[in-house]
């Protein structure tokens, strides 16, 4: 493999990882969130307006985690600096 | 590199990825950010679909509540654009009395201003050719270090310099550096959020254009409309959390001092009570 092929290959695969490990935890915990305050609202309907504001502040908190990982992602695969380094010293 | 796509023929020149890329011929369709459109050039100005856009969104806000304002009646029957704008109003009112436990008067307009911005931007989204500004990097960071700015003005405000200073230094002086640094990271966590989710709707569409053409689509649009409003009220809500947490650390201790006397009066009275 050629430097520039190990750098596409590298890069392609880490994207993946990076988007399939990076999910998993904010969709465990945002499932979790939404399973406590369903439960909360069935047991304080009269709350539920508060419950749904934390509820919605709560959960974009926890999915900056996983769109974090999905700016990684994009940079990996669409600006990836290394590529264009390689790409320059191979003249290309 | 200020373009986020390399364009067909440096691909087929630099050839390796060329493949990936250009199977889904995604060129065309998906351009991640609005700022490598650039629609005029003169010299070192430059004039790209942000700029354009963002303050196309600025000239509609501002000419809208203009003409709207510009008669309004106290009577009992009101135009339709005044109930929208005193419902609007009043919403936000009424959610930074519930997030920040205040007054609104004197954040109304910053939370108000950035609210309406955002979802604006991010609403018009639906209209064919939009690009919305929001989902250029540049501009949530722009909106990002206002709130930067301002958080502290405000906690200055309130609490004189050396209150807010010493917020930095609670609850030890050995969390300063972590203090500072949080400041900084929820900076960037705002910039990042909205500018992530923005962009990640409009990838999202290309992509499913490529693959299902057909109607999946809307669906995905549609979402991204509910996506992007619930953005634009998150980002207005913590940076009036923000806010409050400057301001309100005053009260806090306030809070604290009543505490501490209430219980050194109840132990006295207990005192009292062992030793009649």
């Amino acid at each position: 493999m050629t430097e520039l092929a190990i750098v596409a290959a590298a890069s392609i695969i880490t994207a993946g990882l990076t988007i399939a490990i990076g999910s998993i935890g904010p969709a465990l915990g945002e499932g979790r969130a939404v399973a406590q305050a369903l439960s909360a609202i069935a047991q304080q309907p009269d709350e539920s307006n508060t419950i749904t504001r934390t509820l919605f502040v709560g959960l974009a908190m926890v999915e900056s985690t996983a769109i974090y990982c999905f700016v990684v992602t994009m940079i990996l695969i669409f600006v990836n600096p290394f590529w264009n380094l390689f790409v320059e010293r191979a003249g290309g | 590199m200020n373009r986020w796509f390399t364009t067909a023929d440096e691909n087929a020149a630099s050839g390796g990825m060329t493949g990936l890329v250009g199977a889904f011929s995604l060129e065309p369709t998906m351009n991640i950010s609005p700022d490598s459109l650039v629609l005029w050039e003169w010299g070192p100005v430059r004039l790209n679909a942000t700029i354009l856009f963002t303050w196309l969104v600025m000239a509609l806000l501002t000419i809208a509540s203009w003409l709207i304002t510009r008669r309004l009646s106290t009577s009992v029957t009101l135009s339709r654009g005044q109930a929208i704008l005193e419902t609007l109003v009043t919403v936000v009112q009424g959610q930074i009395r519930d997030a920040a436990q205040q007054e609104p008067g004197r954040y109304l307009t910053f939370i108000g201003t950035l609210f309406l911005f955002i979802a604006t931007s991010n609403l018009l989204s639906i209209v064919p050719g939009f690009q919305p500004p929001t989902g250029s990097l540049s501009t949530t960071t722009a909106l990002a270090l206002c709130v930067f700015v301002t958080v502290p003005l405000f906690g200055i405000r309130q609490q004189g310099l050396r209150g807010y200073l010493r917020q930095y230094l609670q609850p030890s002086p050995i969390m300063l550096p972590f203090n500072i640094i949080g400041e900084i990271s929820r900076t960037l966590a705002l910039a990042v959020r909205l500018f992530g989710n923005v962009m990640s709707g409009t990838i999202i569409a290309g992509v499913l254009l490529t693959i299902v053409p057909l109607f999946f689509p809307v669906i995905m649009q549609v979402l991204g409309l509910v996506t992007g409003m619930i953005q634009a009220y998150i980002f207005a809500i913590l940076t009036m959390v923000y806010i409050a947490s400057a301001t309100r650390a005053h009260q806090t201790s306030q809070a604290q001092q009543v505490r501490a006397q209430m219980r050194a009066s109840d132990e006295s009275n207990q005192k009292e009570q062992d030793h009649p």
